[in-house]
């Protein structure tokens, strides 16, 4: 039931109302409403018990196991989340002078300090609200270097078949155009493509590594080298640096620019969707152009660094310098890690991952790229058995709902058919990665005696599987009585 | 180890499994000069009590104002059971809602508030969300662009329009060739002045209120960039929707976009965020809108859900023919924006809209009366642009001493207008804080040298 059909004309949560009301008399009557928006009208403890309600509808971390391959669906510590959200914190304006911020400020500056260590880059800019905006600061900062030398004839960005489709979509939005480079049967970038394929036009590769196929581009250095000699700058999309995270540091393979995702790296809450957090690092010469703001520290004294300070810069990408509240969680995740914790994060990531490839190989499941190590992810590939019994990716994700574990990441990398991207993450148990290699072989038990169960699954769910088509093509985005 | 739960029993038998014999051989891939060395600048990882000891002393050191500062983000009460079920691990911890049946809880969420915003905007189809109001007002752009078949993309964008919303519009829209044209306002009232021949353009953005906090003409701004071929973007404050004329009936046929920044609709203040960027729209552009979108369908019984739909404009389909690179939404700031406006109703939230507005008249009044001086003639909604017979800035300085935040000093966007302070109040102000802020002023301009009391907080 909507909250719409809950409400009852008249009622309201009385706790809420102003104590003050005011006049509008003096407020030209041609620009006011004729009657108040139809918002629900409920009692407090109605809306408290109708979003109670809704959230145990939900799967999440803190009840699930989520394998979301290229996801890291970590564990968000609690401790984030209360401490990112004390009193003086969330009372601060963002346009309130530096002097009311200065432990805010400081620990931006600090966060900043660490991301630039573990990253291996020369300048941080936390200032990107997500992924994909750290992507598009990226490529913007590559654009403005190569215009800020008068190299404008380099229009192509590179960018392998495997990437996230972000990758194309945010070349397009800083007006490059996209060339896709094969993969190779290893899953490696192929070389003699990214040769043919680099010249006076090259902007720049965007490359994930370890790749969105679970495997590290063992050639990294070649890549670095040939992007490199045709003038190219290289971009590392952070997405899989769970993988390498106190491990291998991105400037140290030679990328000159990357985006981190810390909603996974870093922990902090997916939240059904974001708000994320997609601070940039980069090298030397991208320094000029990063997006404001940046925290300096000038003598001791903290303050966030604008257009004056970086006449270069790419400008700004909202109105209030970025998800203030996702760093702080991130900066106090870091904290607790802190170094050692770090380095404990890739091999950790990288022995669940490669465990669980093992038990599943194990029991039969047909790998994608059987004789690479995983990174912290890896690819399963269920071709063979809907070759043999109809029952798709798809049907074996909803069937792992039933069984309680969210379903990997389906469909993606589209290079793979009837793929599952598996991502563990460092901080689930070997009893849970052994629980979820029992259901997937009790759901290919159930796929071959009787394919039909699998298909129509979910069945534990509050809906049956539902009808994207009807979705797509009756649309209804909102609730009318 | 902090949040790995392995014993030293669990990785000798998962190496076994593996058949490696140390961690470390897992990464033999990767060759071995790109091995990091020790982190040097991250420190020695800390318990929860010390860190939360370390962040208490930090937050101490950021300390308590009694703020008047407006400016796009506004301070409003936020009902304690807003943050609390926010915070509920389902919804906290939960991934964007692609396994629709696994999501029930925050496809529903978001088909209430798209519900809810188009009730507010009046326009037919809301997204998800987008990151906030600024680049919310880029995202616009671009879109009004791409409705506008003609291929022109000449914006027409009104200096009264946030200054930092301009910012980031043109950098994220530099590199798409679009040209951005801005509108004068009239120094009497503080509203946009429109060309007398504007020449073709795709879109007018029309702030309500705008960035001094005056009220536009909007009915005669949306008639008049319809007449001239361009589509009408509003950029409206949420918490006025609940007084003022809605988009949707702006003008003879309404806005065709409606954004802004869902900050006030129970995002706290934060040093900037995490809040939301709001749109809406007509329905005939709802497939040149970015983001994601919910849609109500049904299941394999016919029982109604909810499901991300219309995904056909999205990266993770159309890659480089995508709509946006955005795939996220503010997905639990929207989860509080819900709730908080199901916890006001409409009543409440026209409350807060009355009271944000008489307050503020009051502090006009009392601010006046303390020697600043009103600028411009216009109605306002919460915010008021001020000029003072002292640097501005020197004004704040000592307001901040006697923890006051004063407002936002626009002697750097708008320079021509003097010393000029724009400040705001909403009802969250009691009439002695109003007071308490008049008398510091007046203090302060009279440059009274009496020892004031202490007032921190």
């Amino acid at each position: 039931m909507l909250i719409f059909e809950q409400a009852h004309p008249g009622r309201r949560a009385h706790a809420q109302l102003p104590d003050i009301d005011g006049d509008i008399a003096d407020l030209p009557t041609d620009l006011l409403r004729d009657s108040p928006p139809a918002l629900p009208q409920c009692s407090e403890m109605d809306v408290v018990r109708h979003y109670t309600r809704l959230s145990q509808k939900n799967f999440s971390i803190d009840t699930q196991f989520y394998p979301l391959g290229s996801c890291t669906m970590k564990y968000n510590p609690r401790a984030c989340n209360s401490l990112a959200m004390l009193p003086q914190f969330l009372a601060r304006h963002p346009h309130a002078p530096a002097e009311t911020g200065q432990g805010f400020l400081q620990c931006m500056h600090e966060l900043q300090e660490m991301l630039k260590d573990v990253t291996g880059m020369a300048g941080v800019s936390l200032a990107p609200m997500a992924g994909a905006q750290g992507e598009f600061a990226g490529v913007a900062m590559i654009r403005a270097y190569h215009d800020a030398r008068g190299d404008s004839a380099r229009r192509e960005i590179l960018v392998p078949d495997a990437a996230h489709g972000t990758n194309p979509a945010t070349a397009v939005m800083c007006g490059y155009t996209v060339r896709e480079i094969p993969t190779d049967a290893q899953g490696n970038v192929d070389l003699e493509a990214l040769r043919a394929a680099v010249g006076p036009q090259t902007a720049g590769l965007m490359l994930t590594n370890p790749s969105t196929l679970g495997v590290f581009e063992k050639a990294i250095l070649q890549i670095r080298d040939i992007v490199h000699a045709a003038g190219g700058l290289l971009y590392y999309d952070g997405a899989n640096l769970n993988a390498i995270l106190g491990r291998v540091k991105p400037g140290d393979m030679g990328f000159d620019v990357i985006h981190m995702n810390l909603h996974k790296t870093f922990s902090t809450p997916h939240g059904g969707g974001g708000p994320g957090a997609g601070p940039v690092g980069v090298a030397e010469r991208l320094l000029p152009f990063m997006p404001v703001p940046v925290v300096v520290n000038d003598n001791g004294i903290y303050r966030q660094a604008t257009e004056a300070d970086l006449p270069q810069t790419i400008g700004r990408l909202s109105a209030n310098g970025g998800n203030a509240g996702v760093l702080l969680r991130a900066y106090i995740y870091a904290r607790m890690l802190g170094a050692e914790g770090m380095h404990r994060v890739a091999e950790f990531a990288t022995l669940n991952a490669n465990y669980l490839m093992a038990r599943l190989a194990a029991a039969g499941f047909e790998l994608a790229y059987p004789t690479r190590r995983a990174s912290h992810e890896f690819i399963v590939s269920l071709k063979k058995l809907k070759d043999e019994t109809g029952v798709t990716a798809m049907d074996f994700a909803k069937r792992l709902l039933d069984y309680g574990y969210h379903a990997p990441t389906t469909y993606f990398p589209l290079l793979v058919p009837e793929c599952l991207l598996i991502e563990p993450t460092e901080t689930e148990s070997k009893e849970t990665l052994d629980g979820f290699v029992e259901a997937m072989s009790k759901i290919r038990q159930e796929a071959e005696s009787n394919p039909e169960l699998v298909r129509g699954a979910p069945y534990t769910q509050p809906v049956r599987r539902l009808d994207d088509v009807r979705a797509a093509r009756e649309l209804d985005l909102t609730w009318k009585k | 180890m902090p949040f790995i739960p392995h014993s030293e029993q669990d990785v000798a038998d998962m190496l076994a499994a593996i058949g490696a014999e140390r961690i470390d051989d897992l990464f033999d891939e990767i060759p071995a000069e790109l091995r990091a060395g020790k982190l040097a600048k991250v420190p020695s990882g800390l318990s929860e009590m010390a860190v939360s000891r370390l962040l208490t002393e930090r937050a101490e050191a950021d300390g308590r104002y009694l703020n008047f500062l407006g400016a796009g983000a506004y301070e409003h009460h936020i009902p304690a059971a807003v943050w609390q079920i926010t915070t509920r691990g389902e919804f906290y911890s939960a991934y964007t809602p692609y396994q629709a049946e696994a999501s029930q809880g925050t496809l529903q969420l978001i088909y209430e508030y798209q519900t809810m915003m188009t009730r507010l905007t009046g326009l037919d189809v809301s997204n998800a969300s987008l990151y906030d109001g600024g680049s919310g007002l880029a995202e616009a752009v671009l879109m009004a662009v791409r409705t506008h078949k003609s291929g022109v993309s000449r914006i027409l964008m009104p200096r009264t329009v946030h200054p930092l919303y301009r910012a980031a519009t043109r950098a994220i829209v530099h590199n798409q060739k679009i040209d951005i044209v801005e509108l004068d306002y009239d120094p009497a009232t503080g509203r946009t002045v429109l060309p007398a021949e504007p020449g073709a353009f795709a879109a007018l953005v029309i702030p309500q209120p705008n960035f001094f906090g005056v009220l536009e003409d909007v009915d005669g701004l949306t008639t008049w960039a319809h007449h001239h071929g361009g589509r009408a973007i509003a950029l409206v404050n949420p918490t006025s929707l609940a007084i003022l004329k809605a988009p949707g009936r702006w003008g003879s046929t309404g806005a065709d976009i409606a954004v802004g920044d869902g900050q006030p609709l129970g995002a706290p203040l934060a040093s900037g965020g995490p809040y939301f960027g709001f749109m809406c729209c007509k329905q005939e552009f709802v497939r040149q809108m970015p983001g994601r979108i919910v849609g109500r369908t049904v299941d394999a019984e016919g029982k109604p859900g909810f499901t991300l739909t219309l995904q056909a404009r999205e990266q993770h389909i159309r890659r480089s023919k995508a709509t946006s690179n955005i795939c996220t939404n503010q997905g639990l700031v929207v989860t509080a924006a819900t709730q908080y406006m199901s916890l006001l109703g409409p009543e409440g939230l026209a409350r807060v809209a009355r009271a944000s507005h008489g307050n503020a008249v009051k502090m006009v009044e009392k601010l006046t009366a303390a020697g600043a001086k009103r600028v411009f003639s216009g109605a306002f909604f919460h915010e008021a642009v001020l000029q003072l017979p002292a640097a501005v800035a020197k004004v704040l300085h000592a307001l901040l001493g006697q923890g006051i935040v004063g407002g936002y000093d626009l002697s750097r966007d708008y320079p021509e207008l003097g010393s000029a302070l724009l400040v705001c109040s909403t009802e969250t102000k009691t009439e002695e804080d109003l007071d308490k802020y008049a008398q510091q002023m007046q203090r302060i301009l009279s440059k009274t040298t009496e020892p004031p009391p202490c007032a921190r907080k």
